[in-house]
């Protein structure tokens, strides 16, 4: 089962590398969305560094939920996930999988970037590095979370909007946890308690969401 | 459980059950809301700093404990329909929705119009405000969902998940906003050993809150009777029903 799992994983990766405009378009509204903020409230260096972790947590949240989609998008409209159902395979197992692969290709590129940002808004090297953190334990929740909203829209026609109005409130914890540790980071305060926190969302997460969104999809099916 | 619960799988029986309680819902509400409002409203003492814009309580109160009462009566009515695959039970998941949705604006509503003389704002970003707020989104997500879907039948199912996916987050929720920000006054009547509220206070609270209770549920089994009848429209029993209505 593991070999055929890694090899699901392989195949998920190479459809995402050869679908490249759709990993960058998300990327580049991330940036943009960050980059307006200057614009708005005003290039004052102190001011930036005062909105940066909630601003770049929010962008985050909304370049994530446009990629959200192409999770289970194309595997449902041209069957193969019918095909997944029926292939023996634990369902939550295949999901998870597919998280992962999504979390790779979509999420970690933001990881990358994200030292760009740290320029953008006048990080100092503390809040940077907070904000890393923060980033590398809060991505793979909202993956995880985002995975069972999309499942929970496939079935419908429209999904973009109401997916977004599904998921942001489930998303404010991670939101207000990640920022204080930010915040904190910039009064050279300890944040280990908010990270800690965050990663016990993730554990909770990563035991029942999957169960949830492959309930999720075998509704979707009929 | 499944023994109890086997027979209202058919929505028939399930109808038949809610007409039974409809009626003392209703009465019920109308009584504790007669009683509980008019006593608080008209005859409680006022309040020694607040003077009578304290009254609102017995409205504000009643709804803010219902709009979690109701999100609870979902996610349960989810969790049955989700282990026993009751259909009635995934209607009920969409009927309460709505009400649920109502009474969560209402104790936002008077919130802010208690909060307008007593703290000078109509809304500060603090936590259990916030958290009914996002009750207020939830409630709006589980609706939303459910009428995108054509298939009345999938679309409760999806929104039940939801129902029980923003359960297990409620809490998570509460605590995160509760330890971000708080100038909410604690809970007054939860402690129940020795209360802070004056009883010639506290009675007509208890008692509005049972009946705005009653009327929610009276609301919501009305809600779910209407949702069979549409679903099942062209099911003998519907049909039977009304013909025997036509013949009185």
């Amino acid at each position: 089962m593991i070999a055929r799992l890694t090899g699901l994983l392989g195949r998920e990766m190479a459809l995402a590398y050869r679908q490249k405009s759709e990993l960058i378009q998300p990327l580049i509204f991330f940036v943009l969305v960050i980059s307006l903020f200057p614009l708005g409230v005003g290039p004052g260096p102190q001011m930036l560094q005062k909105i940066a972790p909630g601003v770049i947590w929010v962008a985050v949240l909304l370049s994530s939920l446009l990629g959200m989609e192409r999770l289970f998008r194309d595997d449902f409209s041209d069957g193969w996930l019918e095909q997944m159902m029926l292939s023996g395979l634990p369902l939550y197992a295949v999901v998870l999988v597919k998280v992962t692969a999504h979390w790779l290709t979509c999420v970690l590129p933001l990881l990358l970037i994200s030292p760009l940002l740290a320029l953008f808004l006048n990080l100092t090297p503390e809040m940077y590095v907070a904000l890393l953190c923060s980033l590398l334990v809060g991505t793979p929740l909202l993956s995880l979370v985002g995975a069972t909203g999309v499942a929970l829209t496939l079935g419908l026609q429209r999904g973009g909007v109401l997916l977004s109005l599904l998921l942001l409130p489930l998303f404010i914890p991670l939101l207000i946890f990640a920022t204080s540790a930010v915040d904190a980071a910039s009064m050279q305060l300890p944040y280990n308690g908010q990270l800690a926190i965050i990663g016990a969302l993730l554990l909770l997460a990563l035991a029942l969401t999957p169960v949830a969104t492959a309930h999720a999809l075998k509704i979707s099916q009929n | 459980m499944w023994k109890w619960l086997h027979p209202y799988a058919k929505t028939e029986r399930a109808f038949a059950l809610c007409s039974k309680l409809l009626p003392w819902c209703w009465g019920g509400a109308a009584l504790g809301l007669a009683i509980g409002l008019v006593w608080g409203l008209a005859f409680a003492p006022a309040d020694y700093q607040q003077g009578d814009s304290f009254r609102i309580i017995y409205l504000h109160v009643p709804s803010a404990i219902l709009s979690m009462g109701a999100y609870s009566g979902m996610a349960i009515a989810a969790f049955i329909g989700l282990v026993w695959q009751i259909r009635s039970a995934d209607m009920a998941v969409a009927a309460i929705a709505p009400v649920g949705a109502v009474v969560t604006f209402v104790a936002l509503f008077t919130g802010a119009a208690w909060g307008k003389p007593m703290w000078g704002t109509w809304w500060v970003w603090d936590a259990r405000l916030t958290s009914e707020l996002i009750l207020l989104f939830l409630y709006l997500g589980v609706m939303a969902l459910y009428q995108s879907f054509e298939d009345k039948q999938q679309g409760a199912k999806a929104a039940g998940i939801l129902a029980l996916v923003g359960v297990v987050n409620l809490p998570i929720i509460h605590y995160s906003v509760e330890w971000w920000n708080t100038l909410h006054q604690g809970a007054t009547i939860t402690k129940f050993g020795k209360p802070s509220i004056a009883p010639e206070m506290l009675w007509p609270l208890l008692i509005s809150i049972v009946g705005l209770g009653l009327l929610v549920a009276a609301l919501s089994l009305y809600r779910l009777q209407s949702e069979m009848i549409r679903r099942e429209m062209h099911r003998p029993w519907v049909q039977a029903m009304y013909r025997q209505q036509e013949g009185q």
